[in-house]
């Protein structure tokens, strides 16, 4: 059970658009796989190809074991024969019919499947409603309420949760979990927000220009992310210019210099001394020094703003930490801060 | 006086059965070029444009060619119908049709392509054919406009000379539409009729295209939802 798709797609330059071209290998399991990148990085075509909707140049892509496109054989199952439930970003409810009757369109004889997931899913009291009298939660739910009625085999979201508050996007969340554990099919969901990729990527994968840059679970992308491209989209990792001064001997640890001053690293196999990269680390990783604490590195303080977990810190390097009310009491008014960079949490990338 | 009202009798019937055959036919077309990729298709719009841009009296004469009664369609017609097509009421149909059908079908490949291809991709990948997803989704959401544009078209129909008076010609009592009644009457110096007709022709005209615009207004909602 699973994806395993190849695909080539080569969009020619439009008046407005540049030309593009989508190569890409995804495989994904049963569980949630997110597509992360910025705009016009392949997302959106990626989850077009898997559904039928745009026939890829070159590739195949296989679902659950079952054979959807296959350029060599020219294998093209119709969209309506590949059984993908897809969420669009605007979630497309006909606008034309109620709530219930976009529901019975996917399965026009179960009256009764429909009436079970209308409950299930909190809509008995707008099944007579056009889409436009519905807030935007509720077009969601209705939205996944009907790709359940349809039973796909596999789910694609387009950034589903895109213009939503909070509160919504948290009950989007765990509608969602819900819906893995229940159907046990592949999820593959496109966003370009942060906090929805660290809440419901099982694994990540993620794109840019029309490749895939990196792939994992989410835990082994987080944690080594495999270029400063993939570091800075994520927006979360403190990013310093970094050379190495001397691997251990042994291989356990490294000195690095970084904004001029020696810091240890994580062991560095494969690198020389001399080298010269980046130095990544999670912003919440980094914490501000105390007594006795080494590996430490001092930094100017060149602003702080409010953040919903405490002030955010902000030095020079383009390097920021986070501190409680109280820590921000004792360092304001100072020139400098002193930080400490664990060196299991540090990242070289050379 | 006495007025024989038989000519806009015969022009609405003419112009009802034409739009008929433009909503059927004009529709699928349109749906075709707006919806689908196949070789020909741009020589194929240019000969649905065709028309909008040559001299009635040149469609007259490719009509009365190709459904005359030495023709292969005109001796099938007549074989069929048992009468021939040409100088008959139905032929003034054909011509209504050629007459409203390009500007129709312009129109309606345009109302077709801005119906949110995201309801249409959202219908099969809920499994619907590519009938049902037209009959469905497409239609209903372009429904508005295709009614505005089948009243101008009926609009358009009503109107026709040059194409009818070659085809059809000026029968009075069969063949003869309001348009070419207040020629004839022109012609043979009854002001008074002629007067008649151009009035009740512009009132229906009017009335047409305010309706046309009505459903065009009201279609603005429904498409941008």
């Amino acid at each position: 059970m699973g994806i395993d798709a190849r695909i080539v797609k080569r969009l020619p330059a439009t008046g407005e658009t540049a030309a593009f071209e989508l190569n890409i290998h995804l495989q994904a399991d049963v569980d949630i796989t997110v597509l992360f990148g910025s705009s016009g990085s392949g997302k959106t075509l990626t989850l077009n190809c898997l559904a039928g909707f745009v026939r890829p140049d070159k590739g195949r892509i296989v679902v659950n074991e079952e054979l959807y496109f296959d350029a060599e054989t020219n294998v093209n199952r119709s969209p309506q024969h590949r059984r993908c439930g897809y969420i669009f970003q605007d979630h497309a409810l006909f606008p034309h019919m109620s709530i219930r009757d976009n529901l019975l369109f996917a399965a026009p004889r179960n009256d009764c499947r429909v009436s079970e997931l209308l409950e299930a899913f909190d809509l008995m009291s707008l099944a007579a409603r056009k889409p436009a009298q519905l807030s935007g939660g509720q077009k969601q739910r209705a939205a996944l309420a009907r790709i359940m009625v349809s039973e796909p085999r596999l789910l694609l979201l387009d950034e589903p949760t895109r213009g939503l508050d909070v509160q919504l996007r948290e009950n989007f969340y765990q509608l969602l979990k819900q819906m893995r554990e229940r159907l046990q099919i592949p999820i593959i969901l496109v966003t370009h927000q942060v906090d929805e990729c660290l809440q419901l990527g099982d694994s990540v994968c993620f794109m840019d220009h029309g490749r895939i840059l990196q792939t994992g679970s989410q835990d082994a992308v987080l944690a080594k992310p495999a270029s400063v491209e993939v570091a800075r989209s994520f927006g979360i990792y403190n990013i310093l210019p970094a050379e190495i001064v001397t691997l251990d001997s042994r291989g356990s640890a490294s000195l690095l210099r970084v904004a001029g001053q020696e810091i240890l690293g994580p062991p560095l196999p494969g690198h020389l001394p001399g080298n010269r990269g980046f130095l990544c680390i999670r912003e919440s990783d980094v914490t501000v020094a105390a007594q006795g604490e080494m590996n430490r590195l001092t930094l100017a303080i060149v602003g702080s703003s409010v953040s919903s977990h405490g002030i955010r810190v902000q030095c020079d390097h383009h390097f920021f930490i986070t501190v409680s009310q109280a820590q921000w009491e004792q360092l304001r008014g100072s020139v400098h801060v002193e930080v400490i960079l664990p060196s299991s949490a540090i990242h070289f990338i050379g | 006086m006495n007025i024989d009202w038989f000519p806009l009798l015969l022009s609405l019937r003419v112009a009802a059965l034409s739009t008929a055959l433009v909503l059927c036919f004009g529709t699928a077309l349109a749906y075709l070029l707006s919806h689908k990729e196949f070789r020909g298709k741009n020589l194929l719009d240019s000969a649905i444009t065709l028309p909008l841009v040559l001299p009635p009296t040149v469609l007259g004469y490719y009509l009365l060619v190709l459904a005359g009664r030495a023709s292969p369609f005109g001796k099938a017609y007549e074989a069929v119908f048992g009468q021939p097509l040409v100088f008959t009421w139905q032929a003034a149909v054909v011509a209504a049709f050629l007459h409203s059908a390009p500007i129709y079908i312009k129109a309606a490949r345009t109302v077709l392509e801005g119906v949110d291809y995201h309801y249409e991709w959202a219908a099969r990948s809920l499994g619907a054919s590519e009938w049902r997803t037209f009959w469905r989704i497409t239609l209903p959401l372009a429904r508005r406009g295709l009614i505005a544009l089948g009243t101008l078209s009926f609009a358009r129909s009503l109107g026709d000379f040059g194409v009818t008076i070659m085809v059809a010609g000026n029968i009075p009592g069969r063949t003869q539409t309001l348009s070419v009644a207040i020629y004839d009457a022109v012609e043979s110096g009854n002001g008074n009729l002629a007067r008649i007709f151009v009035v009740t022709i512009s009132i229906t005209a009017l009335a047409l295209l305010w309706s046309s615009n009505y459903w065009s207004r009201s279609a603005r909602p429904s498409s941008a939802a």
